[in-house]
């Protein structure tokens, strides 16, 4: 489904991405892991078209990302949704108001069926409650929850998560991973989540690869990749400080 | 030697490519606006705040700009003999030149730099990614209503400033220095001629265009971080009050 061949991105003279190819494929949960600044933001903002490649191509069923612009560009991010690291709420817009805006600005829906779909994803997100409080007096989770709402509220295809539980504390990674399971359970979208959660990633992603240095050293299965010789895998896996990863 | 020859090509360097991405995010803003839809609410709520939550801060310093005006403009012609002159002289500076300058510095100070954070809150919140993601322009949907709302806020506020002004002025000039409020009026209605309304017009025009984009420019651009947003907040207030001399230096030169 998402086909990335030789992705090559700089910013200055920092090299960001070099040489990065990867296949995901449609309705996994696909886990990118690697540790801080070492990219993984930046590839799946390729995926959405909001960064574009230096050189190397992104394949989406068979359409080229990087060549596309304008409203071809547009018919593709249709079929994604994406949850950005803090949110990204609307900041002067309530939650319900936040929830609502995708349908509001891509359909031609009534309100009253607007209404109905903002209340499902809100109750799915378990925020029912929550439909006319502002970002700003909502918690981290609970903000990431909304965030979540609004993402799946448009009924996308592909969903990215960009460090989905990152500052939340381990209950609520748990269940926010378990909220991203039942929903993938239910409308089936096909997920890539960038995550640091180790080992919670595993038994939540059904693939795994590995950034490292600009390129992906190792991908698989969950159990593949858990059970990898990489040194690299093995030391992010652990958490050790000796070893191929360095700190900066 | 060859070190500031080097800094000074990459400076240069630096410079033409601002001004050709500002060229550039100015052609986009502008081919957006005949983009339907027209978003009517976003622009109304522009309106308010360019224009309504302006409106004391240009009151307040229109009236007491055309005091000092009176206050200066009837020293000088009392030293001739022509405090008959001095409505002419309040209202020529204030309509030509004072109003539509100064009240696009107040509105840049107030909402010019406000409008930058703002825009540039949503950079770093990853809130104008948001927008692209949901497969809506970001320049369309939130810098649009704010340079049409300038265009159009820009010269009404340039008129109450101008009144307000001329009012001050005719406080200070009439009421405490004993001009004649006849002569004061008479003078100024003869001496202003449409010419000179339609240049603070165009004036005020520009100078809204001017601060949208370059306000809107910085902020949409910001880099990360909150000192990221604070510099661009600093550098559009000030490149907008330089822009807006300059651009007004030109019109005043060139066109009038």
């Amino acid at each position: 489904m998402i086909r990335v061949v030789n992705l090559h991105k700089s910013f200055g003279r920092q090299r960001v991405l070099t040489g990065i190819n990867l296949e995901i494929p449609k309705r996994a949960i696909y886990a990118i892991i690697g540790s801080s600044g070492a990219g993984k933001s930046c590839l799946l903002k390729h995926f959405i078209g909001l960064l574009r490649p230096d050189q190397g191509e992104v394949w989406v069923d068979g359409e080229e990302l990087s060549a596309l612009r304008g409203r071809a560009l547009d018919r593709v991010r249709a079929r994604f949704g994406m949850l950005f690291q803090g949110g990204a709420l609307f900041d002067s817009l309530s939650v319900y108001d936040n929830v609502a805006f995708p349908l509001r600005e891509k359909t031609r829906l009534s309100e009253r069926e607007i209404h109905e779909k903002v209340y499902e994803r809100l109750a799915q997100v378990g925020l029912p409650e929550a439909a006319t409080k502002f970002p700003a007096e909502l918690s981290g989770g609970m903000r990431k929850r909304v965030a979540l709402a609004r993402a799946l509220v448009s009924e996308p295809e592909i969903l990215l998560f960009d460090e989905p539980t990152t500052g939340l504390d381990p209950i609520r990674v748990n269940a926010i991973h378990q909220l991203i399971l039942d929903l993938h359970h239910l409308l089936r979208f096909t997920a890539v989540i960038v995550s640091h959660e180790i080992p919670e990633i595993f038994s939540l992603a059904t693939h795994v690869a590995m950034l490292h240095q600009g390129v992906i050293t190792a991908a698989g299965t969950a159990a593949e990749i858990q059970a990898s010789t990489d040194p690299a895998v093995q030391q992010f896996i652990s958490g050790r400080i000796e070893g191929p990863i360095e700190i900066n | 030697m060859f070190t500031l020859a080097r800094y000074c090509a990459r400076a240069a360097y630096r410079t033409i490519s601002e001004m050709g991405r500002m060229g550039l995010f100015f052609g986009q803003t502008v081919l957006q606006i005949f983009v339907p839809p027209l978003r009517f609410a976003q622009l109304i709520r522009r309106i308010h705040f360019v224009g309504a939550r302006s409106l004391l801060l240009i009151i307040f310093t229109g009236a007491f700009t055309g005091m000092v005006v009176a206050f200066q403009g009837y020293i000088a012609l009392r030293r001739f003999g022509g405090e008959a002159f001095l409505g002419p002289g309040v209202g020529l500076s204030l309509i030509r030149e004072l109003g539509p300058v100064l009240s696009a510095l107040m509105i840049t100070a107030r909402a010019g730099s406000a409008l930058t954070a703002e825009l540039g809150i949503m950079r770093i919140t990853e809130q104008i990614d948001a927008l692209e993601v949901m497969a809506l322009n970001p320049i369309k949907y939130l810098v649009v209503p704010i340079l049409l709302a300038a265009v159009i806020t820009f010269p009404l506020l340039n008129a109450i400033f101008v009144v307000t002004g001329i009012y001050g002025g005719y406080l200070v000039g009439v009421e405490l220095l004993g001009v004649s409020s006849g002569s004061y009026f008479s003078q100024m209605s003869s001496a202003v001629t449409s010419e000179d309304i339609w240049s603070g017009l165009y004036k005020s025009l520009s100078f809204g265009a001017i601060v949208a984009w370059v306000c809107c420019y910085k902020g949409f651009y910001a880099e990360r971080g909150a000192e990221g947003v604070s510099h661009a907040t600093t550098q559009a207030v000030v490149m907008s009050s330089v822009l807006i001399l300059v651009w007004d230096y030109f019109l005043t030169s060139v066109l009038f």
